[in-house]
This record gives C-alpha cells, structure tokens and sequence, in this order.
C-alpha cells in the first residue's frame, strides 16, 4: 500500500505567551519553538502503523522553506520511507486552498492509494487541506478519523460527527483521510533516530518542477489573505483572585461555599 | 459587494434543527443587501416539520425531507446540496462550523469553485471582498482576514456561539419542498453511527464537575484530581489531550467531540479553554479555572480564576475543602 502523509511545520504555543511582531500578520519569533503539527505526528504514525499491518511504503511531503526539512527529518525517523519538499518563493503567501493546490500538483502524478492529512494545523486552524485535496484528486474522503482499518481495497474509516458520536464509513481506495489526534499513540523519536536520517537527501520541487503555472499560484490566486494579527478582547473575563496561594484557596473554598458547591 | 442572495445551511440532528441556523440567519441580515433574500436549505429525513419553526427568520426554506437523509452523513448532505448551490448561485453560503460541516464543506468549496474561509467569529463585506475575524494559533490570537471571491463566490463556517442569534425578523417565509435524486456520495458509504467507547459515568448528569487538561502533565497526577473530586463529591472530567494520551476515558471528555455537561460548579484545572471545549460547557456553571498562563482564553470565560501551579494550589484545596465540609 502506497500511503503519502502531508505535514507541516508550525509554532508550539500550548504554554507559551504570544506576541505580535510589528508587521502585526506574524508572531515575535524569538522564543518559538517549531515541530511537526501535532495533528500530523498520528497521521505519520498512522500511516506507520497501515504499512506495517498490509506492507508498502510511507512518503510524507511538506509545503516549506529549508526550516521545514526538521519535520520531514522527524517523519523519517519515526520510520517514513521517503521525504519531498515542496518549495518555491511564491509558496510563501499559500492559504489552505493554495496549499491544495501545490500538494495536488505534487500528488497527482505519484501512485497512491491513501493519503492521511492532519484534520487541522494548529496555526492557522483552518482544516481544509484534506477535504479540498480529496476534491481536487476527485477521490472519496473522510475528515476527523478516529480508527481507520483497510480490508481489500476499501478503508473503514471511524470519524469524530456532533453530539460525541462517531460515524463508521467505507471509503473505495484511492482516499484522503484527514485525522483527529488521539488515533493511536505516535512512537518516540530518539535523538540517535534523528541523528540516523541527518544525511538522507531529501529533494526538493518548485513550482516548475511540479507544472505549476506561475499565475495559479500567485498573490491574485490566493483567495484568504492575512491582514492584521491581535490579542482578542478579554471582554469580563474571570475575577482572578490574587495573593498567597493559600489566601486565593480560601477565598476559591468561600466562593465556592456561596455558589453551593461546597 | 452587493449580496443579492445569502444561503443558510441549517444542521438537524434527526429531531431538531440546531440552535447554530438563527445565529447564521443573524450573520445573514447583517450582511444581505436590503432587498436581497435570505434562504435557508434544509436536508434531513423529517426536516420539514423542524424548519417550520425558523420560517420568520428566512425569506425561504428550501427542503430535503427523504428517508434516505435519514443519518446526517456530510458527503450525502454535499451530494443533494451541491447542484442545488451550483444553479441557484448565491454570493454567499454560511454554514455552523461544526464537525459534520467540515466533513464535506472543503470539498464542496472546490467542487462549487467557491472561496472558503472557517471558523469565523465575525463576517461583513468590505469593498470586493469578505472581511471576517476568525481565531489563529490555537485561539490565542485573532486574525482579520479578506476573502477575494472564487469564480463561484464565498462560502463561510461561523463558530456556533459566536454570534448572537437575531430576535423573530418576521420575515414571510416560506417552505419549498425539493426532491432528493440520487443521494449518493463519490466512494462513500455510511456503515452505522456508533457511541464514544468506554462509557463508565455519564458526566453529562453531573452537578459538580472538576475538568482536567493537558496541564496535569503525568496521569499519575490524577490521583490528586481524585481527591480533590472526593472532598468535593464532584465527577471527574476533562479535555481531549487527557483522551488522547489515554489517561482518562473518552466518556469523560467535555467539548464538541465528546460530551455535553450542564453542571452547576465547574473548576477547570490545567485546561486552556479551547472552543471544542468549551462548546460542551452548557447552562452557565459556576467557572472556576486554575491555570499557570495568564493568556489561557479559560479566563475570559471563566467566573473565578487563578493563575498559578496546579500542583501548589489544588492541594491545598483539597485540604480546606476537607476542612470545611469535615
């Protein structure tokens, strides 16, 4: 089974507090951390984990500068077959449609029988990639997977729907699947793993080498375009109780008291 | 941008519309041209009956009442909705960002030739385009964003809450019926709808909730919650990266993907407050958040917060807990 991951390289900013830079269309630089989308580590490991059950191979490819080769490099390790890097100049402004489009360009002339996306990034948040490159290959797809089982050519695809139910599908193969994290538990890449995938070449396509018309992906083509960055209003927000923590645990046990809860 | 004709998708549960189709016909209004329409389609089997309800709000209900709409699949809602979309052009078509929604709008956005923009907390027209808010990074920051027309024009999700959802307009609505065809999807077919695994308590009944996140670090950590539950008698929850690394089970998961909760006391530990989260959050709790960043969104929602180590303060909560109920 040949199986293509798409990942991407973004900030990890669960504990981290954020700063506008003074574009104000991008975060201060200085302290951030870059790794693979979290989304996309179980996509790696998923397909990891398909291969081994029904053999074949795992490419992953990225939409990125040089910078982005770390979360190919990471992909490798964890046991991917190959890497590809997808990248021009005119790259730099893709929204999730554009994004589509170049992976699609890149996609469309390799032999697949599942692609796995991360439902979402965690930068922008969008989660359109999968669903829009399902469209563009005109191949079935399914986002959210929570379990996914391939049997004869069909994948049965468990997905995340509303209410706290999960839905059973049946995708024909070729498919896109884009998935939800919690899938399964992605393996430990260890520094020694990293160190052993240092030195594989790793190509990369730019919009000629992948038949991109210049015009398809330019500024006129974007259709989402970034215009400014801010903090969002706080609005009420909680009344924090400050001081001692033993003081603020009084006063929570008080609070708590008053609305019943104690 | 004149918006001439601005479509609604309305999201069924098989009983109800979702409350998510006033809040877009609200978003609708906001932006329609005065003597423009508002249309809403509905696709599900025994919709009609629900639509009638919001019929003030639109200038049509477009439906899809079929048996065969019976489970509320994405890719058979695309297949019936498409060429509808498709002939009748809308400038604009909204939907509830939803996990239904996002199942087959990205590709209908493509299929439609549409431009698509996500999870918007806000949409308005600007000059050409589509200037909307939505949230970037995790929620921590909000982005504007201007949305040029694809060769078809727009399609936008809109956060369910985000948006208030408008008073009767006392628009003369009226409900047209349409005919399923062929309700089936490119290579896709529904096997059953199944319930989250590993049901032992239905947090969805409970008064008192402690919520746990990502900020518990170890399950080992747990244990502490446990107490803490104990002093309070109080059902443990939590968000979804405690599921993911499986330390609790997704029965107890809070949020869009798992359930809904309606408690009296909720106290979040260690959880930033996403809106997958917080969308599970029903009937105005009593909120407290404990949290060690200051910028967790968990505060601006939250009654009571304080920032700090969870593992400082909620031994000690525990403590004076078990000193003032003992």
């Amino acid at each position: 089974m040949e199986i293509i991951v798409c990942v991407k390289r973004v900030p990890e900013l669960t504990d981290l507090e954020v700063a506008i830079d003074a574009s104000g269309k991008s975060l201060k630089n200085d302290d951030l951390v870059f790794a693979l989308n979290e989304w996309d580590r179980f996509a790696v490991e998923e397909a990891l984990r398909l291969k081994e059950e029904h053999s074949g191979s795992v490419t992953v490819i990225t939409i990125g500068d040089e910078e982005s080769e770390d979360v190919l490099r990471r992909s490798l390790a964890m046991g991917a077959d190959d890497a590809v890097r997808l990248w021009d100049p005119s790259f730099s402004a893709a929204d999730g449609y554009l994004a589509a489009r170049i992976l699609h360009a890149a996609i469309s002339k390799r032999p697949f029988d599942l692609i796995l996306v991360g439902s979402v990034s965690s930068d922008t948040g969008a989660g359109v990639v999968g669903g829009m490159l399902a469209a563009m290959l005109d191949v079935p797809q399914t986002a959210l997977a929570t379990a996914i089982d391939v049997i004869d050519g069909t994948a049965s695809v468990q997905h995340e729907v509303e209410g706290g139910l999960e839905r059973l599908v049946e995708l024909d193969l070729p498919a896109v699947v884009s998935v939800q994290t919690g899938i399964n538990e992605p393996r430990y890449v260890s520094i020694r793993g990293i160190r052993k995938v240092s030195g594989v070449e790793i190509p990369v396509l730019d919009g000629a080498a992948l038949e991109l018309e210049p015009e398809a992906i330019s500024d006129s083509a974007r259709r989402v375009t970034l215009e400014e960055l801010f903090v969002p209003p706080v609005g009420d927000g909680a009344e924090i109780l400050e001081g001692p923590t033993e003081d603020v645990v009084a006063e929570l046990v008080q609070r708590l008291k008053a609305a019943g809860g104690v | 941008v004149i918006m001439n004709k601005v479509f609604v998708l309305l999201e069924y549960n098989g009983s109800a519309l979702d409350e998510s189709g006033l809040e877009l016909a609200a978003v609708a209004a906001s932006i329609v041209n005065g003597d423009g329409k508002i249309v809403a389609l509905a696709a599900g089997a025994g919709i009609e009956a629900a639509a009638e309800a919001y019929i003030s709000w639109f200038d049509e209900i477009h439906v899809w009442d079929d048996e065969r709409l019976g489970i509320p699949d994405g890719e058979i809602t695309a297949s019936v909705l498409t060429p509808f979309i498709e002939e009748e052009a809308p400038d604009l078509l909204l939907a509830a960002h939803t996990n239904n929604a996002m199942d087959f709008i990205p590709g209908m956005s493509v299929r439609l030739d549409r431009s698509l923009v996500t999870d918007c907390l806000s949409v308005a027209t600007s000059g050409d385009a589509l200037t909307v808010v939505r949230p970037v990074y995790g929620g921590k920051v909000n982005a504007r964003m201007t949305v040029a027309p694809g060769a078809g024009g727009w399609i936008a999700t809109v956060r369910p809450g985000a948006v208030q959802a408008s008073d009767d307009p006392g628009r003369a609505g009226t409900i047209v019926r349409d005919t399923v065809g062929q309700a089936v999807p490119l290579g896709r077919r529904v096997v059953r709808t199944v319930a989250a695994e590993g049901v032992d308590v239905d947090i969805s009944q409970a008064d008192k909730l402690i919520a746990v996140g990502r900020g518990i670090e170890d399950a080992e950590n747990l244990e502490m919650i446990k107490s803490l539950a104990e002093a309070l008698g109080a059902e443990i929850a939590c968000s979804r990266p405690v599921v993911d690394k499986q330390w609790l089970p997704k029965s107890r998961q809070v949020g869009t993907s798992g359930k809904s909760v309606r408690p009296s006391i909720y106290i979040a530990i260690g959880i930033s407050g996403s809106f997958q989260h917080m969308g599970g959050i029903k009937g105005d709790p009593f909120l407290v958040a404990i949290n060690k960043d200051p910028r967790a969104p968990i505060f601006a929602q939250a009654d009571v917060g304080i920032v700090g180590d969870l593992f400082d303060v909620v031994p000690e909560l525990i403590d004076k807990i078990s000193a003032a109920s003992g």
